[in-house]
């Protein structure tokens, strides 16, 4: 009786229909994910609806903001994804160690733990590179109000006002801020999350190829977060 | 005690008057249908000894009617409104001939702005006056909305005209009066700690009485 | 996780044991009948704070200027000679609507009843993800606590009625409230992690976790209505956390995101605001509706009329409440073609409400109608719910709103709907399923004079408020008789106000009813409405972990009257006949188990 219970509890109960055919937790992060869309569809309506009703046009790509360097942390957030896909193939395969040895081969073979370290450092890095950029911007003069008076962009914007888009500045500090703030608290939430996982399960050893669920969940989050950057970089620092 | 929405003072209040009273018709005979079933239903169903329920799962006939006639019903009243509708909002619904005044609301007054004697806004001659809107009866008239802060709401009752003002925005609201007299204005949008208090005054003249106080406040006179 | 959950016993293992100490079985409980239960005393005590706000108003208005009795022990921002100041008016009629749209019909509606009825009307043990579950109750406390604080900071409370336009929220020197504004902003993202947790919860287990032989069309409606409710929730507030994110950040960063002077637009807020607001109405009647349902199948002894028509019209009543939202802006200023189209929306949105009005009538229909307490309540929502959706015709006709747009004309058509509709719909669900909860029934009695004279005062309340409106009276100003064309009106406010009294006083005797019978109520059978949901083949209340094995499902929910139940006049959804095969549990999902 008490086995049944503690089955019947672990477990969705057998079901009538297939249900969704996939497992609740990753049902509940596809619903969540669904309602991060819509938080971040109201940011980024309001960013294109504010815009395209401003009077005079935005700054031109590349006055204010670094796109180099954005591009770069780009690079690394997509490469982020990648080293979490290499790491969910892995423990799929059975594959928890950090690097082993092939035989007969110079390369050697990554597990979960390697590959899912190299996605956290590389978050962490993404996250780390906005928050320079951010300390560089404000020190130039970039607020979420607009350009600081007195400031180095302030003065930019004086001397080449169509270039620096001077009559939009606040609005242009405003939306900038807010969306790739939110954003980077995003991809800060998943770089805790997949720390935690990483000393209470990956470490210990305790996914299985029967069950990895929490890094296919987190894989899914982390994948929402990196699409979410390439329509912001697109719409923010490109356009 | 009034029991019946105020009487009809603008060419807009009769298409709309009689629009509400054909929903009211409409809406009526629903109510009056849902309301007698029910309390049929509650009276010759109750149980008693011996009686069972009649036992179904329902009519796709009676789901189809009931279905298809609201439907038609909500779609003919959407046209027929949108009809005055296009009338009454739409921009090139404003007729040329409108005398056109600017009403400027902010916390918490309405501040009207007439064109003068050579009926041009925006010249030398404009006038601004507190809380007075004074008009020609059967007369188009225009009032371009705009606000100094807060979003208000320009509603004079009679002339079943109502129009946000809005920070940012310039809006025109236009109308015809279609009897003279007092009439007032109210704000229909909360605005703050004196929403209450925006009270103006609509004076409807005659073309002669109109001219007389526009040349009268042209000299500086009195409100 | 559900993995880490693994190692804490007293969450799943011990379904025959539970939790042991007193503050994980009733304070940090994971159990969703419990967390209902917390979500059921918080918003009870929510109504009440909003209906005192009321009585405030109604006080105003019924007596602009006069004293308002026991005035005296409010501060002197508030009241002055115990008369109600403006500033302190706007903040009543604000902090009413907030109050009662989410700190108390959503969490009575959704909060109590999502959780308590969800895994017992599915037939499965606790929701998909209780310690999410958890917390989506207390972050709903914590949200509610820092919205009431508002009243008790510097300035008072915010005070550009609910729905907060902008301007007026984004500048402390339009409004006059400083620090309960971004409090206000803080609370509502905080109540919409709830909301989304809650709903992730929701949907996961209906999709997931139902017994075998539950198909999707033998799930009751409340059910239905309550997984619909989800999705909208889980779509909708999102987009308010961000709208009151930017207006956070007018107030608190300096952005302009509202201010026009740089670019910002104040429409902007509207649109947003009300993006999520319609689906927010329909998340505050389509569990009302489906616990309705539910009821009357009850009260007479029949299958509901038309079941897949009654889907049908939940499906589609929540797919048109995403087009309508600018309905509550034609007067906005936005561009009138917009106006046309949402009034095609908001006419249409007109037939499925329509539809499920006429299948309730026609479950009622040839029924063997049983009058207690919650089918009066559920037949009162009927009743009120169609004047409530048939006044709201007059506002979807656009010309015809002209006049009726901010008038009390809404108000009426609102508190038909929020009052006459979702919380009669409440006063029918509470005692409905009270003796699950508490294993006590509540009075009857008392609760057939509650209904009677609640019906009574409700509609002397608010039904003449539609004439008061069509006369022109505006919402939200504190004196009327300053207008010429109001002044003739006025006893009607009066007659208003004294209704509303009454109904408040009322109120007590639910209250009463409802604390009283939990410790002197009749001990509750089993099944006490003789009803066939799968609850009521648990003993009464609920325990922990609900079933011990997994249940079978054997029919649909409404199977009142069939022959099969042979001399009986209900035959239960897990009741297995000679003839009944046991259904045939599906493979496990892929992936993970």
């Amino acid at each position: 009786m008490q086995t049944t219970t503690m089955t019947d509890a672990m477990r969705p109960p057998v079901p009538a229909e297939p249900g969704a055919g996939v497992y609740s937790n990753k049902l509940g992060m596809w619903v969540f994910l669904a309602s991060d869309v819509m938080f971040f569809t109201a940011l980024i309506g309001s960013y294109i609806v504010l815009r395209f009703g401003m009077g005079s046009a935005w700054a031109r790509p590349g006055a204010v903001l670094n796109v180099p360097l954005t591009g770069l942390n780009t690079f690394l957030l997509i490469c982020s994804s990648v080293s979490m896909v290499k790491g969910y193939a892995a423990i799929a395969d059975g594959k928890k160690y950090f690097l082993r040895k092939i035989p007969g081969k110079t390369l050697q073979d990554g597990g979960l733990k390697f590959w899912l370290l190299v996605t956290i450092i590389c978050g962490a890095g993404f996250v780390g590179v906005q928050l320079v950029e951010y300390i560089k911007l404000v020190g130039h003069g970039f607020t979420p109000t607009g350009y600081r008076e007195g400031s180095l962009l302030a003065e930019h914007a004086l001397a080449d006002p169509v270039k620096y888009g001077a009559g939009v500045a606040g609005m242009y500090g405003s939306t900038f801020f807010t969306m790739t703030g939110f954003h980077g608290f995003h991809v800060t939430c998943g770089v805790i999350s997949m720390l935690y996982l990483y000393f209470t399960k990956v470490l210990p050893e305790k996914y299985s190829p029967q069950d990895y669920r929490g890094i296919e969940v987190i894989g899914l989050y982390w994948h929402f977060v990196d699409l979410v950057w390439i329509i912001l970089f697109t719409i923010v620092y490109l356009i | 005690m009034r029991w019946w929405l105020p009487d009809a003072g603008s060419t807009f209040a009769g298409p709309i008057d009689t629009l509400f009273l054909v929903i009211l018709i409409i809406t009526g005979i629903a109510l009056v249908v849902v309301e007698v079933g029910l309390v049929t239903f509650v009276i010759r169903y109750r149980a008693r000894p011996g009686r069972k329920a009649f036992y179904t799962h329902g009519s796709t006939r009676a789901e189809v009617i009931w279905t298809a006639i609201p439907a038609v019903t909500m779609v003919a009243l959407g046209l027929v409104s949108n009809h005055y509708w296009v009338l009454i909002k739409d921009k090139k619904s404003i007729p040329p001939n409108a005398y056109h005044l600017g009403v400027h609301a902010k916390q918490f007054e309405w501040q009207v702005t007439y064109p003068g004697p050579d009926e041009k806004l925006g010249t030398s001659d404009d006038f601004t006056v507190r809380n007075q809107l004074h008009v020609i009866v059967n007369q188009p008239f225009a009032v371009e909305l705009t606000s100094e802060d807060a979003i208000h709401s320009f509603f004079v009752p009679e002339w079943r005209l109502k129009q946000d003002a809005v920070p940012g925005m310039q809006i025109t609201a236009w109308f015809q009066a279609t009897k003279t007299g007092q009439f007032e204005i109210g704000c229909a949008e909360l605005c703050g700690l004196g929403h209450y208090r925006m009270r103006g005054r609509v004076f409807v003249h005659t073309p002669d009485e109109f001219k007389a106080w526009v040349a009268q406040q042209a000299a500086g006179g009195t409100e | 996780m559900t993995s880490v959950a693994h190692a804490r016993p007293e969450a799943h293992g011990d379904a025959h044991h539970g939790p042991t100490s007193f503050w994980q079985k009733y304070i940090f409980s994971t159990d969703h009948k419990i967390i209902g239960i917390q979500f059921l005393f918080v918003s009870l005590f929510f109504l009440l704070v909003g209906g005192l706000l009321a009585m405030q108003i109604r006080w105003q208005l019924g007596f602009p200027g006069q004293p308002l009795p026991g005035g005296g022990i409010l501060p002197e921002s508030m009241v002055q000679n115990g008369v109600i100041l403006p500033e302190y008016y706007i903040q009543l009629v604000t902090m009413h609507g907030t109050f009662m749209v989410f700190f108390a019909i959503m969490p009575l509606l959704v909060g109590v009843y999502a959780n308590f009825l969800i895994p017992l009307k599915i037939g499965t043990h606790d929701m998909a993800f209780p310690r999410i579950n958890m917390w989506s109750f207390w972050l709903a406390l914590l949200a509610g606590l820092i919205m009431l604080s508002g009243f008790f900071v510097r300035d008072g409370a915010p005070r550009c009625g609910w729905t907060m336009y902008v301007p007026c929220s984004a500048r402390p020197d339009l409004s006059g409230a400083t620090i309960s504004q971004k409090l206000w902003s803080i609370s509502i993202v905080v109540l919409g992690l709830s909301s989304v947790m809650g709903s992730v919860n929701y949907i996961t287990t209906i999709i997931n976790h139902r017994a075998p032989g539950m198909t999707w069309f033998r799930m009751p409606l409340s059910v239905w209505s309550l997984f619909i409710t989800a999705i909208l929730a889980v779509l909708a507030l999102p987009v308010l956390q961000g709208a009151a994110i930017l207006l956070l950040f007018d107030q608190t960063l300096g952005t302009h995101f509202f201010d026009p002077a740089a670019g910002g637009q104040a429409l902007l807020w509207q649109h947003l605001f009300w993006f999520f607001g319609h689906p927010e109405v329909y998340i505050l009647i389509l569990p009302a509706m489906g616990m309705a349902s539910d009821i009357i199948a009850n009260g007479s002894r029949k299958p509901i009329f038309g079941y897949h028509s009654m889907v049908f019209a939940i499906i589609g009543i929540a797919f048109l409440g995403w087009i309508v939202w600018g309905h509550h802006m034609f007067m906005s200023g936005m561009n009138p073609t917009l106006g046309s189209t949402f009034m095609v929306s908001t006419l249409l949105i007109a037939v499925p409400s329509a539809i499920k009005v006429f299948n309730w009538l026609g479950t009622m229909w040839r029924g063997n109608l049983r009058f207690h307490v919650p089918m009066l309540n559920a037949i009162g929502f009927v009743s009120m719910f169609t004047i409530g959706g048939l006044s709201g015709i007059f506002m979807a006709a656009t010309p015809v709103d002209i006049p009726l747009h901010d008038t009390q004309f809404i108000v009426a058509h609102l508190h038909y709907v929020l009052f006459g509709g979702s919380l009669f719909a409440l006063f029918a669900a509470i005692p409905y399923w009270y003796p699950k909860m508490f294993g006590r029934m509540m009075s009857e009695r008392i609760g057939k004079l509650h209904f009677f004279l609640t019906f009574i005062f409700y509609n002397m309340t608010f039904f003449p408020m539609h004439i008061i409106g069509m006369g022109g009276q505006m919402r939200r100003i504190y004196d009327p008789t300053i207008y010429d064309f109001l002044k003739p009106q006025q006893p009607l406010n009066v007659f208003i106000s004294y209704s509303a009294f009454a109904l408040f006083a009322v109120q007590f005797l639910f209250a009463f009813n409802f604390l009283w019978s939990l410790k002197f109520g009749k001990k509750a059978p089993q099944n006490p409405w003789e009803d066939n949901g799968m609850e009521w083949s648990l003993p009464n209340p609920a325990p922990h972990g609900n079933w011990d094995r997994t249940p079978n499902v054997y029919r649909g929910p409404y199977e009142f009257s069939a022959p099969e139940a042979g001399d009986k006049d209900y035959l239960p959804q897990y009741v297995k006949l000679p003839t009944d095969r046991d259904p045939i549990p599906a493979p496990l999902p892929a992936g993970g188990h």
